[in-house]
């Protein structure tokens, strides 16, 4: 059964109100926030890049993880790769020290690039063609001022190490199995950017039900009918958090609690890091979830797909979780870890002054 | 000659992604034609209402387009005036069966906006108004705002009260299945809605939609044989004012609807008072409480108090019933289509087949669409056969 032996993430520590972005634009605080449902969001740092995000979370992923030399694949999803010819995932490699005996690709797929290499690298593992692999979600998610996306667009990154569980000799245990994956994929371009233009473009509305609606659900129902569970029967879901109201929304026609969701919704916090988005909501979930309790995951990428993803935590991470809370690397403490700064600030730290 | 509309078919308004203008035009058709009980070799021209399939889609020639894909091979024209061109479709297809040119004719309304960005459909809308204003920055909402704080300040109409419009369609729209809306909203919920362009707020608009309408239109002549479900077009009447407001001698009236009213009533040789039922065109709140006043049903001033009290909502109305489809707030507003969809909702009104929705002993129904900020004006008045 492959799994996920370990996982780092990383969210700078920057933050600024939605409300300050509003009235640079003359526009009332209180309907954005409510029309949104998020009330700040996490800002990088002038001289962080989804390079760094992504090495940030790598290091947290492996920390204590000693045959680095044994991780065979680095899938690295972005939607703000630093170049567009010259990878992400190699420059991480390199920082991360483990070798030259691995695979690398940069992955881009919207907002699930990120979920798009964990399924890929648990594929490999699967097949025994790999032990070990890390698949990181990372991004400085861009937005073109005054866009409805600048007041929702993060930065965040978290990294996730697959293994197998077979209990041979070497094998790491995993804190969650990974009990199913699905992905439910269509040609439905409700956001793009195209090769050399700065900023992502959307289609408003479209965006909603012929896209995000259509293909969380979408994935969410042939996970349900790969695996016959219900959602009574899985302890929390996780969803892509493109603001604060999608994710509820979709909970809810699928059937999920408030309760559910809640300990996955980082979006209420952070807003949203595009790749890295569901993957940090697993990791808040990994964070407090008990051994045994099962895990419902869907991500969501514009063009348009969603990877669903059924995981069961083992008795493995309640000490994974000790040495999180030690190191005060978990998602709640990274978010509350935070400086504000004002629009102006946020202007020149994303480089658009 | 009498004028009957003897087919008539809409399809549901609303953010239908997956469903092309040719499917729309087909199902509208196909309907209305079912309705007639007349094979499509019976129609002898096709009248399209549309506004923006050239600026969002790039595809103009509707008429040959929609002949061909509607396998009609006929006559067949587009007709645009903004927002009324799906009443001023149905006026150009009266006037095609007045000439003698034709006996039995289809009207499509159809429009395709969801697929769009909005900013996109805001600055295609904004053909419709004058070149000024449109290079001055103004939008249909800035300019609605003007003709609302304008009545606000002659005549106290208060937001609340335009609020009561958005409150009393949505009402209407929980009854009508084809309705883009079927959420009923209250007074405060309008008031707590985003502003779009002050005073009006977000649920003071009309949305973006799709959605086709069509009617079949045929002449009869003494002694022919009138069905039942018939109904008569007993005046269609046309009014066009300046494009911008600003060389408007009144922000508190719409000359157009004034003018193509009196010409209406007059055709039909009716005043306001014998109005049953009218679908008015609210692309905004204070747009249905001008036209209230400007189609003579209250004087001016009077409307906006007389809407909130409940005088024209189903089933409280002491008056006649106004927007009982939902009107374009409730019911959706794809442009090209609304004014075809006015008619085809008098004219299930006038047979006693609105469901739901019927307003009981009407005999006599009024639709009034407007195009851009009042540069037109469409009325259509129907009676039973």
């Amino acid at each position: 059964m492959v799994g996920i032996v370990s996982y780092g993430t990383y969210i700078p520590q920057y933050r600024i109100n939605v409300s300050d972005i509003a009235r640079a634009w003359k526009k009332e605080p209180s309907e954005v926030v409510g029309a949104l449902g998020v009330a700040e969001k996490s800002v990088p740092g002038t001289d962080e890049d989804a390079v760094t995000i992504a090495l940030e979370a790598g290091i947290r992923a492996i920390g204590g993880i000693r045959e680095r030399g044994e991780i065979e694949a680095l899938f690295v999803g972005s939607e703000s790769h630093p170049y567009a010819v010259n990878p992400t995932s190699t420059i991480v490699g390199e920082l991360l020290g483990i070798g030259n005996n691995y695979l690398a690709a940069d992955l881009e797929f919207a907002c699930k690039a990120g979920t798009a290499g964990m399924q890929a690298i648990a594929g490999l593992i699967a097949s025994g063609h790999i032990r070990y692999g890390l698949a990181i979600g990372a991004d400085t998610a861009q937005s073109k001022p005054h866009d409805v996306l600048e007041y929702t667009s993060a930065a965040a990154g978290a990294a996730f190490l697959l293994g197998g569980n077979k209990g041979s000799k070497g094998d790491k245990g995993v804190i969650a199995e990974l009990f199913a994956y699905t992905s439910y994929s269509s040609d439905t371009p409700d956001f793009w950017r195209r090769d050399g233009i700065r900023y992502p473009s959307h289609a408003g509305r479209f965006t909603g039900e012929p896209a995000y609606f259509a293909h969380v659900m979408g994935a969410a129902r042939l996970i349900m009918e790969k695996t016959k569970i219900t959602p009574e029967t899985v302890d929390y879901c996780v969803f892509h958090m493109p603001n604060g109201k999608f994710p509820r929304d979709v909970a809810k026609r699928l059937g999920f609690t408030p309760e559910q969701l809640a300990p996955s919704l980082t979006v209420d916090h952070i807003g949203n890091p595009y790749s890295a988005s569901a993957m940090l909501g697993l990791a808040a979930v990994l964070d407090i979830a008990k051994p045994g309790q099962k895990i419902f995951m869907v991500s969501y990428g514009s063009g348009a797909g969603s990877d669903g993803f059924l995981w069961e935590a083992t008795a493995a991470l309640r000490q994974f979780q000790t040495v999180r809370q030690k190191d005060n690397k978990t998602v709640r403490e990274q978010m509350e870890k935070k400086t504000y700064v004002d629009y102006v600030e946020y202007l020149k730290q994303t480089h658009k002054i | 000659m009498k004028i009957y509309i003897i087919g008539a078919s809409t399809t549901k308004f609303g953010e239908l992604w997956g469903i092309s203008p040719r499917t729309l035009a087909r199902e509208a058709v196909g309907g209305a034609l079912t309705d007639a009980g007349i094979k499509p070799a019976a129609v002898e021209a096709l009248f399209v209402g549309n506004m923006l399939s050239g600026m969002l889609g790039g595809q103009e020639h509707l008429g040959a387009f929609f002949a061909d894909e509607l396998g009609l091979g006929v006559p067949a024209f587009k007709i645009e005036g903004a927002c009324a061109s799906g009443g001023l479709a149905i006026h150009a297809a009266v006037a095609g069966i007045l000439s003698g040119q034709y006996k039995t004719v289809a009207v499509l309304g159809v429009e395709k906006m969801t697929d769009h960005k909005p900013e996109d459909v805001a600055t295609a809308l904004m053909g419709a108004g004058s070149e000024e204003e449109r290079l001055a920055g103004a939008t249909f909402p800035g300019l609605y705002a003007m003709l609302a704080r304008a009545h606000m300040a002659k005549f106290g109409t208060s937001e609340e009260q335009l609020a009561a419009v958005a409150a009393k369609n949505h009402f209407h729209a929980t009854l009508n299945p084809n309705a883009q809306f079927h959420n009923a909203l209250t007074v405060e919920q309008v008031m707590r809605s985003s502003k779009i362009a002050d005073p009006l707020k977000l649920l003071d608009c009309s949305p973006i939609s799709d959605g086709a309408s069509a009617v079949i239109l045929t002449a009869k002549s003494k002694g022919q044989r009138v069905k039942s479900k018939d109904v008569e077009i007993v005046a269609s009447a046309v009014a066009t004012d300046t494009l911008g407001l600003a060389q408007r001698e009144s922000l508190t009236e719409l000359k157009a609807t004034k003018e193509a009213a009196k010409k209406a009533y007059k055709q039909a040789g009716i005043e306001p008072k014998d109005v049953d039922m009218a679908e008015v065109h609210d692309c905004f709140t204070i747009a249905e409480v001008l036209a209230m006043e400007d189609l003579g049903f209250y004087e001016k001033g009077k409307a906006a108090k007389a809407i909130a009290s409940g005088d024209t909502t189903l089933g409280k109305s002491k008056k006649l019933v106004v927007n009982p489809s939902g009107g374009l707030k409730g019911c959706g507003h794809p442009v090209g289509a609304t004014g075809v969809k006015q008619v085809v909702e008098l004219v299930e009104q006038l047979r006693g087949t609105a469901g739901k929705r019927q307003v009981s002993g009407v005999n006599v129904g009024l639709a009034h669409n407007v195009g851009g900020s009042g540069a037109t004006a469409v009325v259509h008045i129907l009676k039973r056969a």
